[in-house]
């Protein structure tokens, strides 16, 4: 994935929660980052420093919470944990799989003063 | 990979001209002084009586009224809970929507870098220019040498350089659809940026993201880049008169390929022969006639 327009993407939603919410500092910034999103940690947190530079979310401190993909089987009907879009079902052996949890990219909260 | 790709800001152009796509820094945010009760702010516990102004940040007057007071601290939590890409999203439902009431059929190609995206319209644009209104926007970080070839079918295209860019996002392309002025009951071809990474997360506001994979880049791409095949309607598998020639093994492709994406279809083409051209056409018209019928149950409820 695009992590600098990723990072870019998240400065501009906090700077328009900023004009709404009234706050004049970002001290840690929330991201939920499925195992399927394809999203680079250290690559974001890098370009996150970049483009946050001279913003109000200068120096944030970014918590990744990684969320574990989950899948569904549309043969067996069960669910259980993927670590990648190629893997098939565990039970049947099925690659009919409905991913159910893993591919968000969402930012959670803010923490701000 | 695209990590390393470096993509810069601010260098977008649109047929040449430099066009301001994003919000810049140096726009003055203004924060109100005055206590936010939005329900999704709520107060934190205090921190530290001491807690003071960090040098180097922004407006540290516009505190919030009242705060200031002695062991309360004017830390909270705001809740967001909204997708990264929230933005593009909404202007990809912004075009969506455009292109919807006016029974346009837009695609989304995407691939590696040439695999044959702008020999295919070529070609494509020579079978159904008949039929349809055609259109091409042609992504590209340099040059306007697709939409060039594209121009020379006598069909209106319009050329994005993403500069550093190694996507087009939905903004651009509502950009570009405002420059365009696009006939009702058209077919419109957005032909990305060659790259199989991120292109995959960027809605455009198309009908369907169409990945082309050519028989020269090996069969296991769609593994090595499942996002890609995971958010395609339709697999192009080109330069299929070059299999002769090679070790392809093209049921093991498509084997990958539907295993990323279960159900994926599938079309072996050749865009410089024509071999699989009739199926694809098929396929595109089926999906004019789709928009085209969408567009005027709706009409009533629009006027
Ligand atoms: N043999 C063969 N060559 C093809 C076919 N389709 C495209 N090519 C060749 O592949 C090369 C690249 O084709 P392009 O159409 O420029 O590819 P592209 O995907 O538009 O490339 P970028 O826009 O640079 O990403 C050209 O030399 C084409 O002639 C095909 O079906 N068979
Ligand atoms: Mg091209
Ligand atoms: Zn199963
Ligand atoms: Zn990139």
């Amino acid at each position: 994935m695009h992590e600098l327009s990723l990072a870019e993407n998240i400065l501009q939603q906090i700077e328009d929660t900023a004009a709404t919410q009234t706050f004049h500092r970002v001290k840690t910034v929330w991201l939920e980052i499925g195992q399927l999103a394809c999203v680079e940690q250290e690559s974001l947190r890098f370009f996150f420093a970049v483009v946050t530079e001279d913003s109000i979310a200068r120096q944030a401190k970014l918590e990744i919470i990684g969320i574990a993909g989950q899948a569904m089987c549309q043969e067996c009907n069960r669910t259980f944990p993927i670590a990648a879009y190629y893997e098939a079902c565990p039970h049947c052996g099925s690659d009919a799989l409905q991913i159910t949890n893993g591919d968000e990219m969402r930012i959670r909260e803010l923490e701000v003063e | 990979m695209c990590t390393t790709c470096g993509c810069g800001i601010g260098q977008t152009r649109i047929n040449g001209k430099t066009v301001q796509l994003r919000r810049h820094a140096g726009t003055a945010l203004r924060y109100r002084p005055t206590q936010s009760d939005h329900a999704h702010t709520h107060e934190q516990a205090p921190s530290s009586v001491t807690d003071l102004p960090v040098p180097g940040t922004i407006d540290f007057g516009a505190g919030i009224a009242g705060t200031h007071a002695p062991g309360m601290s004017q830390t909270r939590m705001v809740k967001i809970e909204r997708d990264i890409l929230a933005k593009n999203n909404q202007y990809a439902d912004e075009n969506r929507r455009y292109l919807a009431e006016r029974g346009i059929f837009a695609l989304n190609l995407v691939s590696s870098p040439g695999s044959g995206k702008t020999t295919l319209l070529v070609k494509t644009i020579d079978m159904l220019r008949d039929r349809f209104p055609v259109a091409v926007i042609e992504g590209d970080q340099q040059t306007d040498h697709d939409a060039a070839r594209i121009r020379a079918t006598g069909v209106p295209a319009l050329q994005i350089n993403t500069g550093k860019g190694c996507h087009l996002d939905a903004h651009m392309i509502g950009q570009a659809l405002q420059q365009l002025s696009l006939r009702n009951n058209s077919l419109l071809f957005i032909e990305n940026v060659g790259n199989l990474v991120c292109p995959s997360g960027f809605d455009l506001g198309e009908a369907h993201k169409v990945v082309i994979l050519s028989v020269t880049e090996g069969e296991d791409k769609p593994l090595k880049y499942p996002d890609m095949f995971h958010a395609a309607d339709l697999m192009l598998l080109n330069k299929c008169d070059l299999l002769p020639y090679l070790s392809f093994d093209v049921g093991q492709a498509i084997a990958y390929a539907q295993r990323v994406h279960p159900g994926l279809p599938v079309l072996q083409i050749s865009a410089t022969q024509g071999g699989g051209m009739p199926e694809w056409i098929d396929w595109i018209i089926a999906g004019c006639r789709r928009a085209a019928a969408i567009s005027q149950t709706a009409q009533p409820h629009d006027s």
